[in-house]
């Protein structure tokens, strides 16, 4: 494994009976990125992330994720990735503080790193005066925010992010990506899938993928020159046309 | 451990913060044993009864006067013949008939030992109990006060006999029921709920990939069902003991250590149903359908096994909660112990590790 590469997936594969849900991607992920894993409804982002954090076995093909395989060394990806998942995934019925404190247990923060971790992370987004409401009553926005810093709590090496902006305003999405942002400049490897072209334009690289399988792979910007377009939702549409 | 105990703190925060599960949880139990409670009262208090004196002689006089004399009873009747006692039933006032043998004094004199019938109607089953467990301690009473001055002790022998209801079906045979029904509910049904709902929700999945282990995770779920249905089953007995009067004649250690095999036997069934639903919606429903009606209809609860047509006489083996019925029933009515309950708590150890190795594989596959 080449140093630099955080992610590789060599013809990673995954079928549900006889459907092909991904089929045979490769690619590679190098420290400190921000890759973007974009594709329409059903192209199979969700079931190939779920592959690289260890939670659905691969039909075929080889991966690793930080140095070790998805097939023998599940236990040891997940100590160094956080993970943000397409449905919003706190609890609802548990503060602020509550689900910070208990999701830093469940990855082994002593009590007195959680303690310093949630005052500064309640501060970055400004929860202050509701970090002893129910996340329930948060607006959508919020959670977003504070269940992409719950991910980070434990610094993990790579964060794989699911539709993170699904639903959410313009205004929000903004801000979303300035954690991103802050995120990887602090060296953490930044996996996201999107189907918000404009959001591609923010990642070092994007891969699209169309029907399981990935159909182009490189910078915005070399996308754009290759196929001739000036944004990046008009390279999909035409990759989507085929 | 310090995870753990994070985890199982989330869990209570779950349980007291939904209405609906501290319903479950402690509304239903309270509210089962109130109903019973109230149904059927034990206390009495001037009972009509008739007496049947066949010898009429000193002794029964005296016997008669004690009894008239308590506050709990009022003797205002008497007949001649045996054939009058069930039409003196069936006008219902009368509620205990006493049956004195012929020649009661000079038998105890003789022989020492007299008998003495009381005969109850047990169309209410716990009055009539109360009825002869009062007389009997009446009987008993007078019986030292004679023997005070005597070297050879005298013997008044009360049988008790229940017309109506023999089997003595009543509250008694409840408890045990709603003792199983109640730990079934909460230990299958909210684990069942509980899990899926993490899979409904999605945290299921950021636990899974968390380095939490999901053998940690399920445990971490269960515990604090299991220390709940503890203190249910604590607070039935405690109820059935105080509102019922229920004897409990055998060892409340046993008990418990059986309740506690019984509420893990649950708890596997609840995480095998989890295993198989992804809503919250088919696990009630699965918990209801395949737990609480076999429970109530096959369990020999409510209706006797012995009744039954053969071919579900055999399905009721299957069922866990045949076996721990007739466990608490050994434990509490007749006082038995281990000795006469290995065979029925066997076959709760066996059904349990079957659940336990059947969910563990099925959960497994589940995260490929
Ligand atoms: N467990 C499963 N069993 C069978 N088919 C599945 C399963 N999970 C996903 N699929 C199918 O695989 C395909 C890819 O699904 P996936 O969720 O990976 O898409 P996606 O790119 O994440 O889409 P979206 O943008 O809607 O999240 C879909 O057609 C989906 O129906
Ligand atoms: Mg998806």
């Amino acid at each position: 494994m080449n140093n630099n590469n955080v992610i590789e997936a060599q013809d990673l594969t995954k079928m549900f009976g006889d459907f092909t849900a991904v089929n045979a991607i490769s690619f590679e992920v190098k420290k400190g990125e921000i890759f973007g894993f974009l594709g329409a409804n059903g192209a199979g982002k969700t079931t190939a992330m779920k592959m690289l954090i260890g939670i659905s076995k691969p039909t075929a093909g080889k991966a690793k994720v930080a140095g070790f395989d998805v097939y023998k060394q599940a236990e040891d990806i997940k100590k160094n990735i956080g993970y943000m998942s397409q449905k919003f995934a706190l609890y609802d019925d548990l503060t602020v503080k509550e689900n910070i404190t208990f999701f830093g247990g469940i990855y082994g923060l002593s009590r007195k790193r959680i303690k310093e971790k949630s005052k500064l992370l309640i501060k970055e987004l400004g929860l202050e005066e509701v970090e002893n409401q129910l996340v329930g009553s948060l607006p959508l926005g919020w959670k977003q925010k504070l269940s992409f810093s719950v991910s980070l709590l434990h610094d993990p090496k790579i964060v794989f992010l699911d539709e993170p902006t699904g639903g959410v305003d313009p205004i929000t999405r903004r801000q979303f990506w300035e954690m991103i942002y802050k995120a990887a400049s602090e060296g953490t490897t930044v996996f996201v899938t999107t189907h918000y072209m404009d959001e591609a334009e923010y990642c070092d690289r994007v891969s699209i993928m169309v029907n399981g399988k990935i159909e182009a792979l490189d910078t915005p910007k070399n996308l754009k020159q290759q196929f001739n377009v000036a944004n990046m939702n008009d390279v999909f549409l035409k990759l989507a046309r085929g | 451990m310090k995870r753990f105990i994070g985890f199982i703190k989330k869990e209570f925060y779950h349980i007291f913060r939904d209405r609906r599960s501290l319903f479950i949880l402690f509304g239903m139990p309270i509210a089962q044993i109130m109903l019973f409670g109230f149904a059927i009262t034990n206390e009495i208090n001037n009972v009509d009864i008739a007496v049947l004196d066949h010898s009429k002689d000193a002794t029964t006089k005296e016997i008669i006067n004690k009894i008239s004399a308590s506050k709990y009873f009022s003797i205002n009747q008497f007949i001649d013949r045996e054939s009058d006692i069930e039409t003196i039933f069936k006008k219902g006032k009368v509620k205990a008939v006493l049956n004195f043998e012929e020649g009661f004094s000079k038998k105890l004199i003789k022989d020492h030992k007299a008998t003495i019938q009381i005969i109850t109607d047990a169309t209410d089953p716990n009055t009539a109990n109360t009825i002869s467990n009062y007389v009997n301690a009446i009987l008993q009473q007078y019986q030292k006060g004679l023997n005070n001055d005597i070297t050879i002790a005298y013997q008044i022998v009360p049988q008790t006999r229940m017309v109506y209801n023999p089997e003595l079906k009543s509250v008694y045979m409840f408890v045990p029921g709603v003792m199983t029904i109640i730990l079934m509910l909460v230990s299958a049904m909210m684990t069942s709920i509980s899990i899926t709902r993490e899979k409904e929700l999605g945290t299921m999945e950021i636990l899974l990939v968390s380095p939490i282990k999901p053998i940690q995770v399920i445990v971490g779920k269960v515990f604090p069902y299991i220390f709940l249905s503890i203190v249910n089953a604590i607070v039935i007995v405690v109820l059935s003991i105080f509102i019922f009067k229920m004897p409990v004649q055998g060892s409340l250690f046993l008990l418990g250590l059986e309740s506690v095999l019984f509420i893990i036997t649950s708890l596997a069934l609840g995480i095998l149903i989890s295993t198989i639903s992804a809503t919250q919606q088919t696990a009630m429903m699965i918990s209801l359908m395949g737990l609480m009606l076999p429970v109530i209809l096959l369990s020999g609860f409510i209706f006797p096994i012995s009744s039954m047509p053969l071919p579900l006489q055999i399905i009721s083996n299957i069922i866990p909660a045949k076996w721990f019925i007739i466990i608490i029933k050994g434990i509490m009515l007749k006082g038995v112990g281990l000795q006469y309950l290995w065979k029925e708590t066997l076959i709760l150890v066996g059904m349990t590790i079957f659940f336990i190795g059947l969910s563990v594989k099925k959960y497994k596959i589940r995260l490929e």
